[in-house]
């Protein structure tokens, strides 16, 4: 079907300030990937994939300005030890990021790579991306593949010692940032890749990850600080037998947040758990929309989304589990809730279940409301003061979410980050 | 049915359910009527729409009503989002008018009536006789003399034959006429209502329905009263080749109560058919409206030949405050559903209750759910849905729940289960949750623990498991709804009481 001319357009304004990089062995995925956006073109409101998120400020061609987090506050996951790898405003800083050497691990740059003609990258760039374009068409990921000129790709064929971190800052009022990693772990190998910082005015980052059988991987992201920033992500994972992939997110601050997952099962006995919290206030826009597609007999997973809304804030989450014909023994859960402070947040849901096999067990629930009434007024009737009950609440609130971290101190620095954000606006 | 027979049936699923869904599988009404009848010429277009309008001796603005309407339907595109798939529609090559020969003169009485018509009906379970009761309902023969009179209109192909008990309905002030009748008859009503509900733009299917509806019923219930028996309508299309588009209008006044069934059957044929009907339902203050429906289309065969279309819009405005409007549907029949009842919540303390069952079998596909529109303030929303899919078939519930910010302390509870009866078919689910303040409640939980609390205590108390008592209580619902139906098929349908919740999808 030809693309409706207003899409044609409005995708090709866009193309017009961008151009492909030096590709090396990804030049012919950068091809495909820039062809098949202009046959699907970037999404514009009418989309029913974004019926509750307008992308017109992730879609126009220049980035719209976001001014700079001045705040004294320490940076995340600062009291861990781990290696960093240090972008600003989209592009690599050697002199901020530590020694990219770690046992276990092989982690090159993007651009190292497209001077290369062969390259295991190669199996993978643009790839998982393509792939995860059915049944649902992810535009936005295929302009990333086509035009992303820094990121990594990091090769796990051990147990590194400590986590891998990625950290964006933003130094430019109006940068417009795209960086695409790929990861490949491989067979009994295990990694915690961590990810923080607001990164740009506007960034698009796509991630690809490819578990083979027995592999492990952990992924541990905060995003948040600059408020008026504007982020579309893609994560596409695929899981081989007996893998493991645990994502956990937490959102504080944005005007636009898209965070886009998804994830095929496709060797037996594989588990996958996608979870999410995120606390934002007033004009705070916040889009979780998952994809799991369940292609093997006995899998598992879990999405696990909880949104606290204030002031006229908005949470999205549009989720879907896919089970197709033969992906016996499944287990697939989903949940997805928000709590509502005021009168004006608002919450919008589409939690999606499609299935095709009859010996599974698939279920899933979304609510939506405000604080419980009866739980405050026990708390302030033991002593405790409105506002600090309050936050309790939503702590607790938010804590199946949190939970869903395996490692402590990851999950105490969330907890931590959580609780200041509560305080400082109550 | 073989197909069926074959199925490795997963553990947990009971089997009497197994049993209702094959026994639901073979069709009974697929005979034909041979009765000689007279056709508009194949086709839609401004010509056809003035005929259909000059056949029901319409005046004139209804014609340009129609007019409007085609003019409309030319620039709109068939609807595609739906998870149904099937051979494009040839609009053009089909019949939209088809009414007997013996209907050219409006028979006066039902003694009037061709006796071949009336036998059609007789042998469907509905003989159109002023009796008390209907043969074949259970339980029938221990009704009170007073009984359960039920008053129907019965549509065949694109008219209405006869409505039964219209005197004594009068005598109420209640009218119950083909909307053919009350277009010429009560015209201020027609006018005020019509199009009021469901927008003559509505969607492509209702926008179709609109230029070319060529019979339905109309019902209006005056201020306060309660209406004294249930009223039906029963569509039958028996013509090949010809789509039926019936409009259906009920306005209950304020504080006034009326329950209404609706059942459709037709011939089994190798070619599909199409039917897109559009029910406007108005619910002024304090008044309550019941509308249950069986559908029992001719639903394709073992191989997925033939079958209906059946491409419904159904929408009731809750205008009132304290208005209360109840869907429920079976829906067993058609090889294409798409069907979404729907309550605007216009009304303070309104309330809207969907409950739903969806069989599908062989190559079946039903997309179906329900909208609820919480607009006033203090209003509950209620969506029970039962999905079950066997055969290759796809069944796909979709809702919408939207909780505007002026409706504040609402309260929605959605349940959706889907069962699924051996590996080839498919069972889906389309929820979208819209809240927009935070004194309103929603819930949309496959978990089983919101259903009447009284209720499920009794249960629980008599020392039944949780899922146990829910299936008797949402089991229970039904039964009382299928019992009501003055249909021999109402028989078939109390079957489906017997599938269990056990083993479903959430």
């Amino acid at each position: 079907m030809a693309l409706p001319e207003v899409k044609q357009s409005a995708t090709e304004a866009r193309l017009a300030s961008l151009s492909l990089p030096t590709a090396g062995c990804t030049r012919d995925a950068r091809e495909a990937a820039l062809a098949r956006l202009r046959e699907m073109g970037l999404p514009n409101r009418r989309d029913e994939y974004w019926k509750y998120t307008r992308p017109d400020t992730l879609v126009q061609p220049e980035a719209p300005k976001a001014a700079l987090f001045t705040a004294d506050e320490p940076m995340m996951f600062d009291g861990i030890d781990r290696l960093k790898i240090v972008f600003i405003d989209g592009v690599f800083s050697p002199e901020a990021s530590d020694d990219l050497s770690l046992e276990g691990v092989q982690i090159e740059r993007l651009e190292d790579i497209c001077c290369k003609d062969i390259h295991w990258a190669k199996e993978l760039y643009g790839v998982l991306e393509a792939g995860g374009q059915q049944p649902v068409a992810r535009p936005l990921a295929a302009l990333n593949t086509a035009f992303a000129s820094d990121g990594v790709a990091i090769h796990v064929t051990g147990k590194p010692s400590k986590p891998i971190s990625l950290i964006y800052n933003h130094d430019s009022e109006s940068s417009d940032a795209f960086l695409h990693h790929v990861i490949r772990v491989e067979n009994e190998a295990e990694v915690t890749i961590l990810e923080n910082g607001p990164a740009a005015s506007r960034f698009n980052k796509c991630m690809e990850i490819d578990i083979a059988d027995g592999g492990i991987l952990h992924h541990v992201r905060a995003q948040g600080r600059d408020h008026e920033r504007r982020a579309a992500t893609h994560m596409f994972a695929r899981l081989g037998a007996e893998s493991v992939y645990k994502s956990f997110t937490l959102t504080v601050n944005g005007v636009l947040t898209r965070n886009e997952q998804v994830v095929e099962l496709t060797g037996d006995d594989a588990v996958a758990h996608v979870a999410g919290a995120c606390v934002g206030d007033g004009d705070f826009h916040h889009d979780d929309t998952v994809f799991i597609t369940h292609d093997a007999v006995n899998c598992e997973s879990r999405q696990v989304f909880k949104k606290v809304l204030r002031n006229g804030a908005t949470g999205v989450f549009q989720g879907k589990i896919l089970v197709k014909e033969g992906a016996q023994k499944t287990d697939g859960y989903q949940i997805s809730q928000s709590l509502l402070l005021d009168e004006d947040s608002q919450f919008l849901a589409k939690p999606e279940l499609e299935i095709y096999a009859d010996d599974v067990a698939c279920s899933h629930g979304s609510t939506s409301g405000a604080i419980d009434e009866t739980a405050l007024f026990y708390l302030c009737s033991r002593g405790v003061p409105k506002k600090d009950a309050t936050n309790m609440l939503t702590l607790a609130f938010l804590a199946e979410a949190v939970d869903e971290i395996e490692n402590k101190a990851l999950a105490e620095d969330i907890v931590s980050r959580l609780e200041g954000w509560l305080k400082r606006r109550s | 049915m073989a197909a069926l027979d074959q199925t490795q049936v997963k553990e947990g699923v009971d089997q009497e359910t197994v049993d209702a869904v094959r026994e639901v599988g073979t069709y009974k009404y697929g005979w034909e009527t041979e009765i000689e009848m007279e056709y508009a010429p194949k086709g839609v277009n401004p010509d056809i729409v003035r005929l259909i309008s000059q056949k029901n001796e319409e005046p004139g603005w209804m014609t340009d009503w129609r007019l409007a309407a085609f003019e409309r339907w030319t620039q709109m595109k068939e609807p595609k989002w739906a998870m149904v798939h099937y051979p494009a529609i040839d609009f053009q090559n089909q019949y939209y008018y088809a009414r007997p020969k013996s209907m050219e003169t409006k028979p006066k009485s039902l003694d009037e009536v061709d006796p071949k018509l009336l036998a059609t009906y007789e042998k469907l379970g509905i003989p159109l006789k002023e009796q008390m009761i209907l043969a074949g309902v259970e339980g029938a023969e221990n009704a009170p003399a007073e009984g359960r009179k039920v008053a129907v209109d019965a549509v065949f192909d694109s008219v209405s034959v006869g409505t039964t008990f219209q005197d004594e309905l009068k005598k109420h002030g209640v009218i119950f006429c083909s909307i053919s009748e009350a277009i010429r008859e009560h015209p201020e009503l027609v006018k005020k209502y019509l199009g009021s509900v469901v927008p003559v733009s509505d969607n492509f299917y209702a926008t179709l329905n609109s230029a070319v509806f060529s019979d339905g019923s109309f019902v209006y219930v005056p201020p306060g009263v309660r209406c004294p028996m249930e009223l039906s309508t029963y569509f039958r299309i028996n013509a090949e080749n010809t789509g039926q588009f019936e409009r259906t209008l009920i306005i209950a006044d304020k504080g006034s109560y009326v329950s209404y069934l609706e059942g459709c059957t037709a011939p089994q044929r190798d070619t599909a058919q199409l039917h897109a009907a559009v029910v406007e339902i108005i619910v002024e203050e304090d008044a309550e409206v019941k509308y249950s429906t069986v559908q029992n289309w001719f639903p394709g065969d073992e191989n997925g030949k033939g079958g209906i279309y059946n491409f419904v819009t159904k929408r009731a405005d809750c205008r009132g405050d304290r208005s209360k409007v109840m869907w429920t549907q079976v829906e067993t029949g058609s090889a294409v559903t798409w069907k979404y009842p729907s309550c605007i919540l216009r009304g303070d303390d309104s309330q809207g209750e969907f409950y739903s069952i969806a069989i599908t079998n062989n190559y079946q596909q039903a997309d179906t759910g329900t909208k609820m529109v919480h607009l006033g303030k203090n209003t509950k929303s209620r969506i029970v849905s039962k999905g079950i899919s066997a055969g290759k078939a796809q069944n796909t519930y979709r809702g919408l729940v939207s909780m505007h910010p002026k409706a504040k302390n609402s309260r929605n509870y959605t349940q959706c289960d889907s069962l699924l009866i051996g590996d080839k078919c498919g069972a889906h689910t389309v929820p979208y949750i819209e809240v927009r303040n935070n004194s309103s409640r929603c819930e949309h939980e496959a978990t089983t623990s919101k259903v009447d609390d009284d209720q499920l205590f009794y249960c629980r108390q008599r020392g039944m498991d949780e899922e146990e008592a829910v299936a008797l209580v949402v089991n229970g619902f039904c039964k009382d709804v299928l019992q009501a139906l003055p249909m021999e098929f109402a028989m078939e349908a109390q079957q489906l009481v017997a599938i269990s919740l056990e083993g479903s999808v959430g």
